[in-house]
């Protein structure tokens, strides 16, 4: 849904020529930069939170996300009246306890996220390392291909795809990769073609490294500063776009605890059990923004240029 | 300059046809085919699908099809709904008006607010209006639209009961389109309230298409008025002793405006990806709603026009851009 | 909500003062924007719903309310004695909407009604082919280009239609929304100004509302016609506020914003029952969802083994699990609104026990088979994969394997046709014009082996019944039809699982509406109360 890609691709350009081949310390100066930024600490620590209840989601939950409790159907939150303590945050229609639900929807969205920057990086990387470095007509058609990708809104294109695939997660996530990896292979495309005339490449060249020892093993370490970052707002707009796929109803299939596909069996009772529709809302909320904190730390700690300013 | 532009026509060409050729596959792609589905539980009979085969020209040769079609679209036709029976050109007419008004709508709102607070922001860097709006800014883009909208609609319209639920003005108003925006229309109707009521109709939906671009602007307004106060001249004039609005509003506005000017034309495909949900949950007459709904019905042919003709209006925003980019900034012409 | 109300009222009370005079306004919350206006053109109940059923008639007229027919357009008809010359004779004075757009100059005639017809069967005329992809989809579907020899115009006000061989059905075909008759002076004066799609945008006929205006994805507007044959209704204006959303629908009924609503949410349907201020009318829908089994294949050709199967179903877990309440047990092959329902037949008891032992004495044992489950939801079975699975357990529970397969929904409906198709395919089918016929003969005759007939069933006995009955009288239709679905229950082709159960809700202000077992949505006779 969110698009801003092309204005951290402008920046990540910039940035990927200042930051040389030095790897010395690098990490603990990293998590240096990233802990100065109060933002980025809060969003990993409920980052590892959501990680930790997706992980032991069975042992967490008070109840079976899918069992229907016939005699408890909208009930409330606990704290309202007519709330049981036994279903903190309420039940759905069919009377299933939200919270496990949210719970076990942790997983989904977790994976779903994974999945989706874990392919769309990897073909991204791929397809982009050839283009950067095959240079000519492969490359032109390369773009060319990536730029059509890039002429339709991404939410549409996912749409249409999963429309035609079936609906369903997989064929969701497929979709919301493909969407997504246009912008890995420009990154790695741009940060390839900037690496490949400098000293260390040419040198190794000159050594006698083949293509793929070239490609991966010498030039690829050093651009992937910038796709980190990519990947982590890849993270967070492949669980929004997922969670819009579910609400349409061409994401996770129900009774599946996916939070969209929660919101949009919720849909129908948006005047009468509120909780029903907001929990899961918020639940996909505080997730996609502590993944954006700890991006938008990445990224400062990352670019030198704000660095020490 | 016309170097620039014939170089960005350029490259729009090929990717126009890839896109054609994207739109065009689509309807081809799909398991079983669309006769087939049109006549569901009855089936058809041989002699009767081969007819119907005829009259849509799927019996061509694909390639033959697929030249037909960008024939066909560079003569401004894109094919008929399967469903209706109606030009998608048409429909797809009929409807733009109200993706448009939501969109402008939304649009100045996100600027009117992104850009005062992304300069407010920046100007007092670090301190606690800072961090607050980019806490706000950072929430709104991290926002599920979807369900920021079902919030808003629970709130509104149903425990304060301010807003309608849906629609683009209440039912009591009827007058025929002219503009085909609603705000206009209904003023120049002459009908009392009618005006009030598009308005009312109008706000939830404009607020929640508008939290995206209204978080990206700001973010990027306060980086980009950064970069421009820390550079050398605007250091030169603050410490010549001019205040600081002047400063501010002269010299540093103008300069960071450029890249911001730029982002806001790149929201327009956040924009129409954003109007899908927006107008699914408000039931706006639009083309984002359109496009869901053909997609339910299988109207292919509509899904395939729809996806050319959206596609077709970024590309021509995201070359307006370009060349509004270049002609305010020379130095990327080269 | 008591505000929104209260504030709609002032409103409304405002516009009144505005124009001096109060209109009767009933506004109805369809589910979706027509495709047209020209019914013939399509086949979905949303757009008969805002064109045949307001705007048109036709020669014979479904009773609201029933599957009988009455006559219409057509004062009288005579049928000749073999059944193949149908003479309609006009009903005098009928007058045709006069809108800003077109003014009739004269009454409805046999021009008119020829030319309706003629437009969906003569490719020469010139309203063949006026849109893109027009293919008359029911004319068709009916089966009318092979059963008209010819329509005839025997005076000004007589018309008469010559079949190729007697049809039984043929009336209540006449009855349907595509059989609407249109002004051939309209469709005339719209050819010499060269904007023949008009007639599929505004639409002019001779129904009880006539067209005012549509914006698309919005609202269609409808007012009362003065001219009416049968008189004017008692609501002046009718609009259709189109609102895809069942929970928005829903909040529009309850806040008053519209009176009608059809397609409720199944959860909702006990909420609007409990609110005082909404009335909910329901009634069985002219569909049956129904697991087919294949008869041409051992060992589903032993009645046995069907009969077995049919008694491991719990059909009352299936409704309470995929219905969700919106749904009835079926036990005949046609729904119970439906004339010649033969409400004598028992159903085949659930008793596992006597199934397996069923089994066993017909000599099958270790029996494994394909249930299709098909990936859409249809009127008549709201999750065919859930349906698949609660027979899965069933069947386990008498010792048959079973595995569930699906298709996409085009490749489901062109495999399952095949008469050497492996396994039973949960299917089913909606009514068209409420003749048992268009059940019977349609899903169970013999000519449908290999097309719709997917129990690929052909029983001389059932299908000599439904032959004869294509004739005749209703009287003598309907005992040779209950006499058919006696023979359908014995032989079991299929495991008939459910009618839907439609909902339609509405204000209490509302009177004297009547739920079509067709499907469809009247407005005539209705009335809106203060």
């Amino acid at each position: 849904m969110t698009d801003t890609s092309q204005i951290v691709e402008e920046d990540l350009e910039h940035l990927e020529e200042t930051v040389g081949p030095a790897r010395r310390g690098r990490l603990s100066e990293f998590w240096y930069y990233f802990s100065q930024n109060k933002g980025a600490v809060i969003g990993l620590v409920v980052f590892t939170i959501v990680v930790l209840v997706a992980v032991f989601a069975p042992l967490i939950a008070p109840h079976n996300p899918s069992i229907q409790n016939r005699d408890a159907f909208l009930v409330p939150p606990f704290w309202m009246e007519g709330g049981n303590s036994a279903y903190v945050l309420g039940t759905d229609a069919v009377g299933r306890d939200i919270l496990s639900r949210l719970i076990f929807g942790a997983r989904f969205s977790l994976f779903i996220g994974l999945f989706v920057v874990v392919l769309a990086m990897s073909v991204g990387i791929l397809v982009g390392l050839i283009a950067g470095y095959a240079r000519g007509w492969v490359d032109t058609v390369i773009m060319r291909i990536m730029d059509v990708i890039l002429a339709f809104p991404s939410l549409l294109l996912a749409l249409v795809l999963v429309a035609i695939l079936g609906p369903g997660l997989l064929n969701a996530m497929v979709a919301i990769a493909l969407v997504l990896q246009p912008h890995f292979v420009r990154l790695t495309r741009a940060s390839v073609m900037a690496e490949r005339t400098r000293e260390y490449v040419i040198s190794s060249r000159v050594a006698g490294a083949g293509v793929f020892r070239l490609m991966f093993i010498t030039i690829l370490p050093n651009c992937m500063a910038p796709l980190i970052v990519q990947a982590t707002l890849s993270f967070s707009n492949a669980i929004l776009d997922a969670a819009a796929l579910g609400f349409l109803g061409m994401g996770a299939q129900p009774p599946t605890p996916e939070w969209g596909t929660m919101l949009a069996e919720a849909r129908e009772f948006i005047l009468r059990a509120w909780w029903v529709v907001t929990f899961p809302g918020l639940a996909i909320l505080v997730t996609v923004l502590a993944i954006n904190l700890m991006g938008d730390g990445m990224r400062d700690a990352l670019d030198p240029r704000l660095k020490k300013s | 300059m016309l170097r620039f532009l014939l170089q960005k026509l350029g490259l729009l060409i090929p990717t126009f046809i890839g896109v054609s050729i994207i739109a065009f596959a689509f309807i081809r792609l799909l398991p079983g085919d669309p006769i087939t589905l049109l006549a569901g539980e009855r089936g058809v009979s041989a002699e009767r699908y081969e007819q119907l085969q005829a009259t849509y020209g799927f019996d061509k040769p694909i390639v033959v099809q697929y030249f037909d079609y960008l024939g066909n679209i560079l003569q401004g036709d894109f094919g008929t709904s399967i469903v209706t029976k109606r030009p998608v050109l048409e429909e797809f007419m009929t409807l733009f008006p109200a993706t448009l008004e939501l969109s402008i709508c939304a649009i100045i709102l996100a600027t009117a607010i992104g850009i005062p607070a992304g300069i407010f922001a920046a100007v007092r860097r670090g301190s606690f209006f800072d961090q607050s709006i980019m806490g706000v800014a950072l929430v709104g883009y991290s926002m599920p639209i979807f369900w920021w909208g079902l919030l808003l609609i629970i709130l509104f319209s149903g425990i304060l009961q301010w807003t309608p639920v849906s629609g683009r003005i209440s039912l009591l108003y009827f007058f025929q389109p002219v503009t085909g925006f609603m705000l206009i229309d209904s003023l120049l109707s002459g009908q009392a309230g009618a005006f009030k009521s598009a308005v009312s109709h109008l706000i939830l939906p404009t607020v929640v298409l508008a939290t995206i671009p209204l978080a990206v602007i700001a973010r990027q307004t306060r980086s980009a008025m950064l970069e421009v106060l820390s550079e050398d001249y605007v250091r030169t004039a603050r410490s010549k002793g001019l205040a600081p609005m002047r400063v501010i509003g002269l010299h540093a506005l103008r300069n960071a405006l450029i890249p911001v000017v730029t982002t806001i034309g790149l929201q327009v495909g956040v924009l129409l990806a954003g109007a899908i949900l927006t107008e699914t949950i408000f039931s706006w007459p639009g083309i984002g709603k359109w496009m869901v709904d053909s997609v339910f019905k299988r109207d292919y042919s509509v899904v395939q026009g729809g996806l050319l003709l959206i596609a077709g209006m970024i590309m021509l925003v995201n070359l307006v851009v370009d060349l509004v980019y270049g002609l305010i900034n020379p130095r990327i012409r080269r | 909500m008591k505000k929104f109300g209260s504030l709609l009222a002032t409103t409304m009370l405002a516009s009144v003062l505005a124009t001096g005079a109060y209109a009767k306004t009933l506004v109805y919350c369809s589910e979706g924007s027509p495709e047209g206006f020209d019914p013939g053109l399509y086949t979905s109940g949303t757009t008969f719903d805002a064109s045949s059923k307001t705007v048109y008639n036709r020669l014979v007229e479904f009773k609201i309310g029933t599957t009988e027919t009455q006559p219409g357009l057509a004062e009288s008809y005579e049928v000749s004695e073999d059944g193949t010359e149908y003479t309609f004779h006009l009903r005098p004075g009928v007058k045709f909407h006069s809108t800003d757009f077109f003014t009739p100059s004269r009454d409805l005639n046999a021009d008119d009604v020829i030319f309706s017809f003629e437009r969906q069967m003569d490719a020469e005329n010139p309203y063949n082919s006026y849109v893109e992809g027009a293919s008359w989809e029911y004319f068709n579907a009916m089966s009318m280009p092979d059963l008209i020899e010819s329509i005839d115009k025997v005076d000004d006000m007589t018309v008469k239609f010559k079949l190729k061989r007697a049809e039984a059905p043929f009336l209540a075909n006449l009855a349907m929304d595509f059989a609407s008759i249109m002004s051939k002076e309209y469709a005339d004066k719209l050819v010499e100004a060269g904007s023949e799609s008009d007639l599929n945008q505004k639409p002019v006929g001779t129904g009880p509302f006539q067209f005012v205006a549509y914006q698309p994805d919005a609202v269609i507007r409808y007012k009362a016609n003065p001219d009416y044959w049968a008189g004017k209704e008692a609501i002046d204006d009718l609009v259709f506020a189109i609102t895809t959303d069942a929970s928005v629908r829903q909040q529009k009924l309850t806040v008053g914003e519209c009176h009608v609503m059809p397609y409720p949410n199944p959860a909702d349907i006990q909420a609007l029952k409990d609110d005082d201020s909404i009335e909910v009318m329901q009634q069985e829908g002219l569909n049956i969802g129904y697991l087919a089994y294949n008869a041409t294949i051992a060992p589903f050709d032993k009645v046995e083994v069907r009969k077995a199967l049919n008694m491991a179903i719990n059909k009352k877990a299936i409704l309470d699990a995929v219905y969700q309440g919106a749904g009835e047990i079926a036990k005949n092959p046609i729904p119970p609104t439906m004339w010649s329902y033969n409400d004598s037949i028992e159903d085949d008891p659930y008793d596992p026990e006597a199934a397996k032992k069923m089994l066993e004495d017909a000599g099958v044992s270790n029996l494994s088979m394909k249930i299709w489950a098909m990936p859409v939801q249809r009127p008549y079975n709201p999750n065919a994969r859930r349906m698949a699975e609660l027979m899965q357990e069933d069947f386990a529970k008498i010792g048959v394997t079973v595995e569930i397969v699906s298709y996409e929904w085009g490749e489901y409906l062109e495999k399952s046709k095949a008469v050497d198709r492996d396994g039973a395919v949960l299917i089913g089918w909606t009514g068209d014009n409420g003749d048992p016929d268009n059940f019977l003969a349609v899903r169970l005759g013999c000519d449908a082996v290999g097309g719709s007939n997917h129990a690929q069933w052909c029983n001389k006995e059932f299908n000599d019944l439904i032959m004869k009955a294509k004739t005749g009288t209703q009287e003598e239709r309907t005992k040779l039809y209950e006499q058919a679905q006696v023979v359908f229950k014995r032989e079991a082709p299929w495991a008939t699982i459910a009618h839907s159960v439609v909902y339609m809700p509405m204000s209490n202000k509302v009177s004297g509406y009547k739920m079509d077992p067709l499907g469809g949505h009247w407005f005539t006779g209705v009335d809106i109360s203060e």
